[in-house]
């Protein structure tokens, strides 16, 4: 992350008046930043989302009353846009009316500035606007490396509550078969490294079809398709995944065999139904978990995988939403721990 | 002449923040702005277009107040708080004070 604070910033300076827009541009190049301008709100917007690709601009000074698209409908696009959405925005304008400077600030202008613009207060109000925006991207990277990116999205958009509400979606359980015995034959550090590959792959093909890994228990893991973002084909999109999963630790297998270690089996549980999905804990420490039958049953189906000595067990619920060509083959009920009925099994085609 | 155009602190504190050869560019940049500016109040006023009216006279105003011209920037700013003016006399009016603001400005920007 670049340091900001007394350095070089990006700028947009977004004003129809060319009189303004030079003298802001040169308050903003006397004080050390690289400056670009735009001569309305629309030229504005096609370059803040050009740059995003590049190099993204640090903050924006938006004049409020200017052709074509105005100041207002700026802020307003900003917000609808994911991508801009953190950028600070610096009204400069000479409006009058104290219900307009509100209006800025409730569409989410950082700050106000009226116009003619002056030099020191400009530089003070920029400065503060981008050590806020450092601290929050700061912030997102912090929840991102410890959430998911669809948690951390979620947590963005709608803000960190605890408390769950019920959502549709599948639950995947996963470990690796025979861990224990694994690591006890070689050293730990090589344990540490099969664990992080494993995850790595995991991870990959999880979330490559919209999953979220929301817990890692030693070799264990635990993903949800459906929450917190809605996922179209949850339960076809946790079967690929899984199907995904077994091809990635065959070429990890070849690796390691090939380097005179052993394979290792994973062993995939995968139900669908309701779910409740929120943040569980406390304030200061909490995770996003799904919790009830669904989560149980996929557990269960998890375990089972080891008796049935299949790799991927679902339940009914998920098969029937499994278009061709993925297939399974039924095993028949099987009556769970905790489970009043016997539970139709069902074995997952996976090569 | 000058004094009672051009607010001389304001226009000391333009240069001395933003350079002199700097505000001298951004004089004849206003000379050419302002012209069309008057064309839209006239066109404003004629089509029956509030807000182009509006949006001109704010512009007129916002340039004035940065280079001092006090005067013309208040003017500027009741025909944008003004709504439709009834003919062009106001406008007229306004051209007369900017005539003196830029002889003004043109001799601060020779001194």
């Amino acid at each position: 992350m670049v340091e900001l604070r007394g350095s070089a910033a990006r700028l947009l300076v977004c004003d129809d008046n060319k009189v303004n827009r030079l003298l802001l541009a040169r308050s903003l190049e006397l004080q050390g930043h690289s400056v670009a301008s735009a001569e309305n709100g629309r030229v504005a917007l096609e370059m803040l989302r050009a740059a995003l690709a590049a190099q993204a601009f640090d903050l924006l000074l938006l004049d409020m009353e200017m052709p074509e698209m105005n100041g207002f409908q700026v802020l307003e696009q900003l917000t609808a846009d994911h991508g801009l959405r953190g950028l600070p925005v610096i009204v400069t304008s000479s409006l009058e009316g104290i219900a307009n400077v509100v209006r800025c600030i409730e569409l989410g202008a950082e700050d106000y500035l009226s116009k003619p613009v002056n030099p020191v207060l400009l530089k003070a109000r920029i400065g503060a606007s981008l050590e806020k925006k450092r601290l929050r991207d700061q912030q997102a990277a912090l929840v991102r490396r410890f959430a998911t990116s669809e948690v951390a999205q979620d947590m963005q958009q709608s803000g960190f509550a605890l408390g769950g509400r019920r959502v549709q979606g599948a639950v995947m359980f996963s470990d690796i078969r025979g861990f224990t015995a694994l690591v006890e034959s070689q050293p730990p550090e090589e344990t540490i490294e099969l664990l992080n590959t494993y995850y790595t792959l995991m991870f990959e093909a999880i979330s490559g079809h919209g999953g979220v890994v929301n817990q890692m228990i030693g070799d264990g893991l635990m993903a949800i398709f459906g929450a917190p973002l809605p996922l179209p084909d949850h339960s076809a999109a946790a079967v690929r995944a899984a199907l995904d999963m077994i091809e990635m630790i065959d070429l990890l297998n070849a690796d390691r065999v090939a380097g005179g270690k052993a394979a290792i089996r994973i062993g995939i549980g995968i139900a669908t139904g309701e779910m409740v999905a929120g943040y569980t804990g406390t304030q200061q420490r909490a995770t996003y978990t799904c919790i009830g039958d669904t989560v149980n049953l996929a557990a269960r189906l998890e375990a089972h995988t080891k008796v049935a000595q299949r790799a991927i067990l679902v339940d009914a619920a998920t098969r029937a939403c499994m278009p061709p060509p993925l297939a399974a083959e039924a095993l028949g009920a099987v009556q769970f721990h905790g489970k009043a009925a016997p539970v139709e099994v069902f074995a997952v085609a996976s090569d | 002449m000058v004094e009672g155009i051009i607010d001389r602190s304001t226009f000391a504190e333009l240069q001395a923040s933003a350079g002199e050869d700097f505000v001298n560019e951004l004089i004849d940049t206003f000379f050419e702005e302002v012209p069309p500016m008057f064309d839209e109040l006239r066109a404003a006023l004629a089509a029956g277009n509030v807000d182009a009216f509006r949006r001109a006279a704010h512009s007129l105003k916002s340039n004035s107040q940065t280079f001092g011209a006090l005067n013309l920037g208040a003017m500027a700013r009741e025909l944008e708080l003004g709504g439709l003016p009834a003919d062009a006399a106001p406008i007229d009016a306004l051209a007369h004070e900017y005539a003196g603001a830029k002889a003004a400005l043109t001799a601060l920007r020779h001194g």
